[in-house]
């Protein structure tokens, strides 16, 4: 049975030795370190009689006692046991979790990078703001914009610029409006920054063909609207075909565009969003860029817009004058600044050397093979999955667990099994727009031959579902922790050692 | 290209397989208007050789730590970062994974946020901390906007000008759409909060008081009068928020926990982290328990798994945007982990004492500096606590000093009259353990030059 030849031979999930490893907090011993002090020649007399006796603070019980071996083994253990990239398949729908090309962080690591501080002066950091000023325009070249913001943290972060900038526009010409039209199949961080900038969110509909229906959002479509705040490709992995008239709607009503760019990796040299008539959209340094996701950070979020917003920019922006790089601060427009300091530097630097090392060939090329993978997978999986929306889709598509639900069987418990097989789960639940949505991206760094194993282990689940349910509603079985009490975490919160003691 | 498996031969098959004739017709349903025609104009591509070069080049076109010395500060603090630091971030198993939405698969990040969690509730003296924010301006920003949540109809917060002025401008910026009422109030001579014109101003329409301590000046705030206010802005019904930008401090300085603290927000990035010309950094986000449930950004918790084993999850999601959507506590998506997971392992490697002893260098080093600049005439320092800054009025502007400096490759502070027009002349210094006697003394002699 092909089943098991798998279970037997074939999958790349397997057990091996993993060690068990405790809290910081429980372990060491008193006077052991692993840390060690230039001697100071300076003064004698201790420094606590340097300040008021009341501001003194002891040291601080609770802190731990390690030396340098206990700390390696510590970080080392826990390490092993996280799914990563290095690992293997990690087909995160939305997520771009493409390999993250090592070249790139021992650049980061350049002492004449790590080693800078951010008022240092203009004319001692040229070779810092040069990389800045070139990135700018990189990805103003690629998403067919005009300025480029490299500040904002993160995606969520870029968003808040975006918007802000938004209703920075529109109050300079009169009122900051009040809504923001935001599609059913957004991402939730949309409506989120829409509310911290007092945009009430106004739901849009998708269409039968899980696209934004221009007839619709014109109906919607009314003078205190401040933008539409769209995804394209959308989350169902698609394409708006409208695009043209949706953006043509919205302005003909005075409002703005705005993208979230987290989809950018489907087209890449193929399409640009300033030609779809899009006036702002941030971009995922850490998904179409290649740049870590960190476990969850340190990305980066860069915001471009159109020419006509680019007054409202945060500052400052790395700017040009002759021969010299300067950081400018005098913009009496711009919305101020949404982090201290000028952007994540260390974030920039890999993923201008990343823009580098693929040229514009090397960039189409990716965007092609990751909509090429994509749709294989597509194809490929539709044998044994539901497949709402059938279609060409473009970077990832959206399955659901309709078909297993027949069996007990549902998409968390799909998600938990493709563990005990080696891969790290889709994306899902998502869009919401899916009934038990399995959301699938695979890149464009990823083979053939690890695109089939896939396929035959999700066949092979498939098939458990139907067969042996029970295998796969209690998985995972090989994990380091088998399905954890979420709901216990959640009623009695222990967020702390001190909780836990 | 070497990131790409799949070559253009396997390509052709998957196009096969997908039943396409060809590659374009994935591509069908984008409008023809919008297909681009052309080749972006980027440079590139090139050898990993050429791109290491032409990196390098770049890099040593700054200043920097390898070919200067540094006393600034300023928000961004210079320390030694221990070597194991960088060999265990830089494990692979911790960079290229995502956020630990998979639990099962994800209990070293998990693991290492809890510790990161407990290890900021130690340095704090509070009860909870988040996994982290983007950095510490930001994280002041949602502080405020979690005052401003639990006291909705009060607009009023406090915001001294002895915050960050990139502090201020971010809280600004952040809460441009809520209608609020920023409250400045200035210093004194000698650098401290005027505490008086604070008292002033507390009042029932009052949300939040904004500290930064050390301040901006590097001064350390009066402890007592920190317990006094942390009292009249309790006793209005306001929250007190204690800013902490450089982290160390508190080895040495009494925890914000003890001067009546709701929220602290810091910058985590002195805990192991590089500058990096200012990013990524780490915002570090405390409370009390009695406000987890409004506080913004992921949080880990402990659990058990089906065997009763120990384990970790993401926990109190209901508060995030995810699920929330535009009712969440924030639009925050994730926290900056690998930075989390540096301060960690710092933390760790330091232990109890070695936190404590680095504390007592930097103050040592800084007081030294201090001593030694208030010996050259001309030159003037208040003489008030400070941890590892201080302000020294020059005789010169503070550009012919930095000037003079650099001649010698040493990059002075701050120019504090880039941010308070009447502080002209006046530099705001730095030294951590990074300044040995020998750098102190050879920045003296350069002053002592200017005079």
């Amino acid at each position: 049975m092909k089943k098991e030849s798998i279970m037997a031979g074939k999958t790349v999930g397997t057990q091996g030795l993993v060690l068990n490893e405790p809290l910081v907090f429980e372990q060491g011993a008193p006077e052991r370190t692993a840390f060690s002090l230039p001697q100071s020649d300076m003064l004698e007399k201790p420094p606590e009689d340097l300040l008021p006796r009341a501001y003194v603070r002891q040291e601080i019980q609770g802190l731990p006692e390690m030396s340098e071996v206990d700390v390696v083994r510590h970080y080392t253990r826990l390490s092993q046991w996280n799914y990563a990239v290095d690992l293997g398949f990690y087909p995160l729908g939305s997520c771009t979790m493409k390999y993250n090309p090592k070249i790139n962080e021992d650049l980061a690591a350049l002492v004449g990078f790590t080693h800078t501080h951010p008022y240092q002066g203009n004319t001692k950091s040229q070779g810092i703001l040069r990389l800045m000023y070139e990135l700018q325009a990189m990805l103003a070249e690629i998403v067919g914009l005009d300025a480029v913001s490299l500040q904002p943290s993160a995606g969520a972060h870029g968003e808040l610029t975006g918007m802000l900038m938004i209703r920075a526009y529109h109050a300079d010409r009169g009122s900051p409006r009040k809504k923001v039209i935001i599609p059913d199949s957004a991402h939730g961080t949309n409506p989120a920054s829409s509310a911290l900038c007092d945009y009430q969110a106004v739901s849009l509909k998708s269409d039968s063909r899980g696209l934004i229906s221009p007839d619709l959002l014109a109906e919607a479509m009314e003078e205190d609207v401040a933008a539409l705040m769209l995804t394209n490709p959308n989350t169902l992995g698609l394409f708006e075909e409208d695009i043209l008239k949706v953006t043509e709607v919205v302005h003909a009503k005075g409002g703005l565009v705005y993208c979230d760019g987290a989809n950018l990796n489907a087209l890449v040299g193929i399409a640009r969003f300033g030609d779809m008539g899009i006036d702002v959209v941030h971009l995922n340094l850490h998904k179409t860029f290649s740049t870590p996701h960190g476990g969850g950070g340190p990305g980066a979020g860069p915001v471009a817009v159109r020419e006509n917003l680019a007054p409202y920019l945060p500052i400052p922006v790395v700017d040009k004058e002759e021969d010299q790089y300067v950081l400018r601060g005098e913009r009496p427009k711009s919305i101020g600044k949404v982090r201290a300091f000028h952007g994540s530097f260390g974030i920039l630097v890999r993923a201008y050397a990343y823009i580098l090392s693929m040229g514009a060939e090397g960039l189409k090329e990716a965007s092609q093979t990751a909509v090429v993978n994509a749709n294989y997978l597509r194809t490929k999986l539709k044998r044994f999955y539901h497949l709402p929306y059938d279609r060409i889709c473009k970077h990832e598509c959206v399955f659901s667990d309709k078909l297993q639900n027949a069996f007990g069987v549902q998409t968390i418990h799909i998600a938990k099994r493709l563990m005990d097989y080696g891969f790290h789960p889709p994306t899902i639940y998502f869009p919401l727009i899916v009934h038990g949505a399995l959301m699938i991206e695979p890149t464009e760094t990823e083979s053939k031959e690890t695109l089939d194993q896939f396929v035959a282990a999700m066949e092979a689940i498939a098939g458990e579902s139907q067969e042996n349910p029970d295998i796969v509603i209690n998985a995972p079985q090989r994990t380091k922790v088998t399905r954890l009490d979420e709901t216990q975490a959640a009623r009695f919160p222990c967020l702390t050692y001190s909780d836990l003691e | 290209m070497r990131y790409i498996p799949n070559t253009k031969s396997v390509r052709q098959k998957m196009l096969r397989e997908i039943h396409v004739k060809s590659l374009e017709d994935l591509f069908s349903d984008i409008p023809e208007e919008v297909r681009l025609q052309k080749l972006l104009r980027i440079p590139g591509p090139v050898s990993e050789q050429e791109l290491y070069e032409h990196l390098m080049t770049l890099s040593e076109k700054n200043n920097h730590g390898g070919n200067a010395s540094y006393f600034i500060g300023a928000g961004a603090y210079f320390h030694w970062i221990p070597s194991v630091v960088s060999h265990l971030a830089g494990r692979s198993e911790f960079y290229t994974a995502y956020t630990p939405y998979q639990p099962e698969i994800s209990q070293g990040t998990l693991q290492a946020i809890f510790e990161f969690q407990t290890y900021m509730c130690l340095l704090t003296r509070m009860e909870v901390a988040n996994a982290s924010m983007y950095d510490g301006a930001s994280a002041l920003a949602e502080a405020v906007l979690m005052a401003r949540r639990i006291n909705p109809a009060r607009a009023d917060v406090l915001m001294p000008s002895t915050v960050h002025p990139e502090y201020r401008q971010v809280v600004q910026t952040y809460l441009l759409a809520q209608d609020t009422n920023f409250i400045d109030v200035p210093f004194t001579e000698d650098f401290q909060t005027d505490w008086k014109a604070i008292e002033k101003r507390i009042s029932k329409e009052t949300s939040c008081l904004v500290i930064q301590n050390p301040n901006v000046f590097g001064t350390v705030e009066n402890f007592q009068t920190l317990q006094r206010i942390s009292e009249k802005i309790h006793e209005v019904g306001a929250l007190m928020i204690v800013t902490v930008i450089e982290p160390i401090s508190l080895g040495i300085l009494a925890p914000p926990g003890e001067y009546g603290a709701d929220i602290v927000v810091g910058e985590g990035q002195p805990l192991g982290n590089p500058i990096s010309f200012g990013g990524p950094f780490l915002g570090i986000f405390a409370t009390k328990k009695t406000f987890v449930r409004k506080m913004p950004g992921r949080l880990v918790g402990q659990t058990t798994d089906s065997r009763g084993e120990r384990g970790y999850v993401l926990t109190l999601a209901t508060r995030e945007q995810h699920i929330r959507r535009e009712k969440a506590t924030s639009n925050i998506c994730t926290n900056q982990s690998l930075c989390a997971l540096r301060a960690s392992i710092y933390l760790s490697v330091l232990g109890k004492k070695g936190f404590r002893e680095l504390a007592r260098v930097n103050l040592k080093h800084a007081d030294y500096a201090r001593e030694q600049i208030s010996r050259i005439g001309g030159f003037r320092i208040a003489p008030v606590p400070i941890f590892n800054e201080f302000v020294v009025e020059c005789p010169k502007t503070v550009s012919k000093i930095q000037k003079a400096l650099l001649a010698k490759r040493i990059v002075g502070g701050l120019d504090l009259s880039r941010f308070f027009p009447n502080l002209e002349n006046h530099i705001l210094l730095c030294a951590t353990e990074m300044n040995s006697r020998n750098d102190i003394d050879r920045m003296c002699e350069v002053l002592r030059s200017m005079t």
